[in-house]
């Protein structure tokens, strides 16, 4: 039999600082690996791909004599799409994430290791989301190739533009989904609350917040803060003011927005999706540090 | 090489481990014996840093909590419960743990021949007999030449040729100078692996001995199933009453119960008897 003995007998002396460069990067592509074997994204990754490119087809007929009017219909399709779709696929993974790792007990095998709990987190969200803008890649890419044989592309700028708010959407659905995931005790638990909450943030936030307006006589500025307050709006708002060029086609709450805050509109709303991307995966990887037990 | 002291772990009002204290010097083998939730596992999860605790625990003068990775860069751990990631392949789950380690493919390849897993390098993890993860999560354990091996069980899930092996095997490491804290129930693998024993019960130690002493110490006792001639069962059984040998008899044979260091004993005096044994097992 060989020797159990490693060659070079040095080997253990430096292991802890090369491991500390690797760590995160090997747990990230272990992640993209098993994201990449699981079946459950090939289809939330081939059904976005046909819907996206599905509805550029429909949204487009004779697009070369409608020009941006049939990019704006093309938009308008995706962004409804972008804002059913993408939600549940950030969500899902991220609540399957560390919560299923725990129940099965790899999430022991894997802190065993010479790796901090700092660098299993960041890790598994760098993989996740990798995997998620390829996925959501996918979706924008099968709809901007339609888009572009059909249309020329000349509105490659505003596209590009809803691809990006689509990565900053899914990116911040993903670490709400961890945030699910870090203190749920059960990865079937973790995925029924995720379901609840794209509900809530779909649904409810649409219908719940109308109902309310209507039934408390909200007031237009508070109307339009509590909608931007949810992610899949601000998405909504964003990705909309990014090829209308205004939100007064939103309504009153649209105009009131115009006129309150002028120019730093966008920011604002983008900016709000930028806390919901990050604010949401810094609490989970708060709470998976400071956990006790594994 | 492994220091602990005042050692205590609470599951909300359940204490696991209370004031554990114990050292393991360099190259030695010390195994935590003890029946079931007697807080063995949680030692060695407190000693990886997988778990909160109270109390102190140092391997080769670092904190496990403060240097908890330099700590398990030290230690190779194979787990009771073994969990990997079921959707990967043999190969895959050692690339990984050797890439958390800082080790390349070079490395992975020598633990694969080591311990006879080339044929199964691309077979996924749910496909493994309990055996063969058994084997997998030693490879993985072994990959950076740990000093220090923390083994929970660690043949709990094997069938008697591969426990055989696994026993093997671990004397090897333990005689290439490794040290080795290992947790069993199972009195014949502490008698061969280990230089000294920790007996726990209820989170605490009961009694520290060299194994061989263990069961005089505790007044651990065991039972031989002896399967002897129809005819000389009742032969059988006044020898071992005038002896005072308790037996009953059952479906098969007799059941003999005989304190843990004495089992030789009362097999002398079936063949004082003339009782010639047909068979013989031990129940512990």
């Amino acid at each position: 039999m060989t020797a159990i003995v490693a060659p070079n007998a040095e080997r253990v002396a430096d292991v802890p600082e090369r491991a500390q460069r690797r760590a995160i990067v090997a747990i990230a592509r272990k992640e993209l690996g098993d994201a990449v074997r699981s079946r459950w994204f090939w289809m939330w990754a081939i059904a976005f791909a046909l819907l996206a490119a599905v509805l550029a087809s429909v949204a487009l007929p004779g697009s070369r004599i409608a020009g941006s009017a049939s990019f704006g219909r093309t938009a308008a399709s995706l962004v409804a799409l972008v804002q059913i779709i993408v939600p549940l696929m950030g969500l899902t993974l991220g609540a399957q994430s560390i919560a299923a790792q725990r129940e099965s007990g790899a999430l022991r095998f894997l802190l065993s290791h010479p790796v901090n709990r700092t660098e299993a987190f960041w890790g598994i969200h760098l993989g996740l989301s990798v995997a998620l803008l390829a996925a959501a890649s996918a979706g924008f890419g099968a709809a901007g190739l339609v888009t572009a044989i059909r249309s020329g592309g000349a509105q490659a700028g505003a596209f590009l533009r809803i691809t990006v708010l689509a990565w900053v959407l899914v990116i911040a659905m993903l670490g709400v989904g961890m945030l699910i995931s870090v203190f749920a005790r059960r990865a079937s638990a973790a995925l029924g609350i995720a379901v609840f909450v794209w509900l809530a943030f779909v649904f409810l936030g649409d219908l719940g917040l109308m109902g309310t307006a209507v039934a408390t006589r909200m007031p237009v500025d508070a109307l339009f803060f509590a909608t931007v307050a949810n992610p899949i709006e601000a998405f909504r708002l964003a990705a909309l003011g990014s090829f209308v060029g205004s939100l007064d086609i939103l309504g009153p709450s649209g105009t009131y927005a115009v006129d309150a805050l002028g120019p730093a509109l966008m920011p604002v709303i983008v900016g709000v999706l930028v806390l919901w991307m990050i604010l949401p995966a810094v609490g989970a990887w708060i709470r998976f540090r400071t956990a006790k037990d594994v | 090489m492994i220091h602990i002291e005042e050692l205590t772990k609470r599951y909300g009002n359940l204490t696991v481990l209370d004031r554990f204290a114990m050292d393991v010097a360099e190259a030695e083998a010390v195994a935590l014996w003890g029946p079931n939730g007697a807080g063995k596992t949680t030692v060695v999860r407190c000693i990886l840093g997988l778990v909160d605790y109270d109390g102190t625990v140092e391997v080769d003068g670092l904190d496990a909590v403060s240097r908890g990775k330099a700590v398990r860069s030290r230690v190779g751990y194979v787990a009771q419960e073994l969990s990997f990631y079921d959707e990967m392949a043999v190969v895959d789950v050692l690339d990984f743990s050797a890439s958390l380690r800082g080790f390349g493919t070079e490395r992975v390849d020598e633990v694969i021949d080591l311990f006879h897993l080339g044929d199964h390098r691309l077979k996924r993890i749910a496909e493994l007999s309990g055996g063969l993860k058994q084997r997998l999560a030693l490879a993985s354990a072994l990959i950076p030449d740990p000093p220090i091996l923390l083994l929970d069980e660690p043949t709990s899930s094997l069938d008697a040729h591969s426990r055989e092996e696994a026993i093997e095997l671990f004397e090897r490491l333990r005689d290439e100078g490794r040290t080795i804290l290992l947790t069993t129930h199972h009195m014949e693998e502490m008698g061969m692996l280990v230089d000294r024993v920790i007996a726990m019960e209820g989170g605490r130690i009961v009694t520290e001995c060299a194994p061989a002493a263990l069961a005089d110490e505790l007044g651990l006792r065991v039972w031989l199933h002896i399967l002897v001639d129809a005819e000389n069962t009742a032969k059988a059984q006044e020898a071992l009453a005038a002896d005072g040998f308790d037996s009953r008899l059952n479906a098969a044979g007799i059941v003999v119960e005989v304190p843990a260091q004495r089992k030789g004993e009362a097999l002398k005096v079936l063949y004082r008897a003339g009782v010639e044994i047909e068979d013989l097992e031990v129940w512990s």
